[in-house]
C-alpha cells in the first residue's frame, strides 16, 4: 500500500496512462496501479472522471485529477521538492506546453491516421504527415534539448513524457505497415532521444514491450473492422 | 524596458484571452491587428508551425496558444493571480480550461457549415453543453468561487455562443434546454470581474452577422455549382 494514498486508473497499452506513471516514477512516488478491463469502465472510473470516462485518472487522498498532462503538472506541482518535471524558466514551460498541445491535438491524431487509411494513398498520405510532424519536432528537440539527451535537458522532462510514451505506437505501426517513421538520417536527434528515453529507469518499466502492444493493436483492428461490416 | 506585441484579431475570443490577462495584469503592450487573408510576416514568423493568431512577442521570443500564453502572462508578470495556487485547484482550473477549448471545432461546424458536417457539431456541442449545465449549477466561477483561468477560457461560451447564435440564427441553447448554463451566463457578462474587459458587444454582432452570411453565401454558391 503506497505512503501517499496514491492510485492510478489506468491501462498497460495506453501511452496517455503511461504520462503520470513516468512522473511518479520521477518523484519516486509508490502508487497502486488499478487495471480497467479492456471494453468495460469501472464504477470507480465513471464516478471519478464523469466527464470524459477516460484513463489515466490520478485519485490522491481520494481527490480524481484527469487528462494525462494535466495529471503530470499537479504530480510536478504538489511534490515540488523531488526532481523537477516542467522547465524552470517561464518562457521555457510554454514551448514545451505549446509543444505537448500539438502533440496531442496534431501528431498522435496523424500517428492513428494510419492505422485508419483506406487505401495505399491514402495510407501513404498519412506517413507523410507523421514524419513532417517529426521533421518539426526535430527542430523543437534541438531548441529545447541544448545538446543534452533530453528535451529536458541532462534529465527527461514534460516534453519528454509528453511525446516519449507514444513510442511503443510509433514502433508497432513501423513494424505492422512495414515502414521507417522514426529515421536516423530524417531526424537524428530524435532517433538518439527514442533509445535513451526507453532505457531511462523512469520509463523502462513501464513502457510495454512491442509485440505485446502489436498483440492489443490487432485486437483493437479486428474490433473496428467488425463494427465496420455489422 | 520590456516590450511585448500582441498579434490578433479584435473579433476573436481567442485574442481576446491574452488581452485580457495583459489588462488584468496591468502589462503594457503594442497590439498589431492581422488580417485573416494577408497574414504578416511577423506572424507567418512568430507562429510557423499553426500560422495563426494570438502570438504574444516579448522581448523578441514568441509564444502561441491563448491559454498557454495565458500561463506564460501569469507567471511572468506581476499583478493578481489568475491561476490559483493550490495544486488541487490549479489542475481543476487546467481541466475546465482544456474542457471548454475542446469542442471549438464542433462550434465552427455548428455555425459555419452545413449539412451533416453541422449536425455532428450540434450535437457535439450540446453534449458538451449538458455538462457545462450540470457544472455551473448555481456556480458563478469554475474554481473555488474565485474567478480566474478557467473563467477566462469561458469567453466562448460566455459571449461568443450567444452572437454566432444571434448572427446566424442556428439556435442551440436556451433558458429552457440549458437553464443553468444560461443563469451562468447572464452572470458572466455583467459580472465586474468581466464586463470591463469585454469587447463591444454590437460592434462584435455586426461582425459577426455580416461574416456568417458570407460564408453561408459561399457555401450555397459552391453547392450550386457542384449541382
Amino acid at each position: 500500500m503506497a505512503e501517499n494514498d496514491l492510485k492510478i486508473l489506468g491501462a498497460w497499452p495506453s501511452p496517455y496512462v503511461m504520462r503520470p506513471r513516468i512522473a511518479l516514477n520521477i518523484k519516486s512516488l509508490g502508487y497502486d496501479f488499478l487495471e480497467e478491463q479492456f471494453g468495460s469502465k469501472s464504477d470507480l472510473l465513471l464516478k471519478s472522471n464523469p466527464v470524459y470516462k477516460k484513463i489515466p485518472v490520478l485519485i490522491h487522498d481520494g481527490k480524481p485529477i484527469c487528462e494525462s498532462l494535466i495529471i503530470v503538472q499537479y504530480i510536478d506541482e504538489n511534490w515540488n521538492s523531488g526532481p523537477s518535471i516542467l522547465p524552470s524558466d517561464p518562457y521555457d514551460r510554454a514551448i514545451a506546453r505549446f509543444w505537448a498541445t500539438y502533440i496531442d491535438d496534431k501528431w498522435f491524431p496523424a500517428l492513428r491516421g494510419i492505422a485508419a487509411a483506406q487505401g495505399e494513398d491514402a495510407k501513404k498520405a498519412a506517413i507523410e504527415s507523421v514524419v513532417e510532424g517529426l521533421v518539426l519536432l526535430e527542430d523543437a528537440f534541438k531548441n529545447c534539448s541544448k545538446g543534452e539527451k533530453f528535451f529536458g535537458g541532462d534529465k527527461i522532462g514534460y516534453l519528454d513524457i509528453a511525446l516519449g510514451c507514444f513510442l511503443g505506437w510509433v514502433r508497432v505501426t513501423e513494424k505492422m505497415n512495414n515502414v521507417k517513421l522514426l529515421d536516423e538520417a530524417k531526424t537524428p536527434g530524435l532517433y538518439k532521444w527514442a533509445e535513451d528515453f526507453c532505457a531511462d529507469s523512469s520509463v523502462k518499466d513501464v513502457m510495454p514491450e512491442t509485440n505485446k502492444l502489436a498483440e492489443v493493436a490487432k485486437i483493437i483492428q479486428a474490433k473496428i473492422r467488425a463494427q465496420a461490416s455489422s | 524596458m520590456a516590450e511585448v506585441k500582441l498579434l490578433g484579431f479584435w473579433y476573436s475570443p481567442f485574442t481576446h484571452r491574452v488581452e485580457w490577462a495583459l489588462k488584468i495584469k496591468g502589462v503594457k503592450y503594442e497590439y498589431i491587428e492581422e488580417d485573416r487573408n494577408n497574414k504578416s510576416s511577423l506572424l507567418l514568423q512568430s507562429n510557423p508551425v499553426h500560422k495563426k493568431t494570438p502570438v504574444l512577442i516579448h522581448n523578441g521570443k514568441p509564444i502561441a496558444e491563448s491559454m498557454v500564453i495565458v500561463e506564460y502572462i501569469d507567471e511572468t508578470f506581476e499583478g493578481p493571480p489568475i491561476l490559483p495556487k493550490d495544486p488541487y485547484d490549479r489542475a481543476l482550473a487546467r481541466f475546465w480550461a482544456k474542457f471548454l477549448d475542446d469542442k471549438t471545432a464542433a462550434m465552427v461546424n455548428t455555425f459555419l457549415r452545413e449539412g451533416e458536417e453541422q449536425e455532428k457539431g450540434k450535437e457535439e456541442v450540446w453534449e458538451m453543453l449538458k455538462i457545462l449545465d450540470n457544472e455551473l449549477k448555481d456556480k458563478k466561477f469554475f474554481v473555488n468561487d474565485k474567478f480566474g483561468f478557467a473563467d477566462v477560457a469561458a469567453n466562448f461560451m460566455g459571449l461568443w455562443l450567444g452572437l454566432f447564435q444571434e448572427g446566424s440564427g442556428v439556435v442551440v441553447v436556451t433558458s429552457e434546454n440549458f437553464p443553468n448554463f444560461c443563469a451562468w451566463r447572464d452572470e458572466y457578462v455583467n459580472c465586474s470581474q468581466v464586463k470591463k474587459y469585454l469587447p463591444p458587444r454590437d460592434e462584435l454582432l455586426a461582425f459577426f452577422k455580416a461574416f456568417l452570411s458570407a460564408a453561408s453565401a459561399s457555401a450555397s454558391a459552391s453547392t450550386s455549382a457542384k449541382k
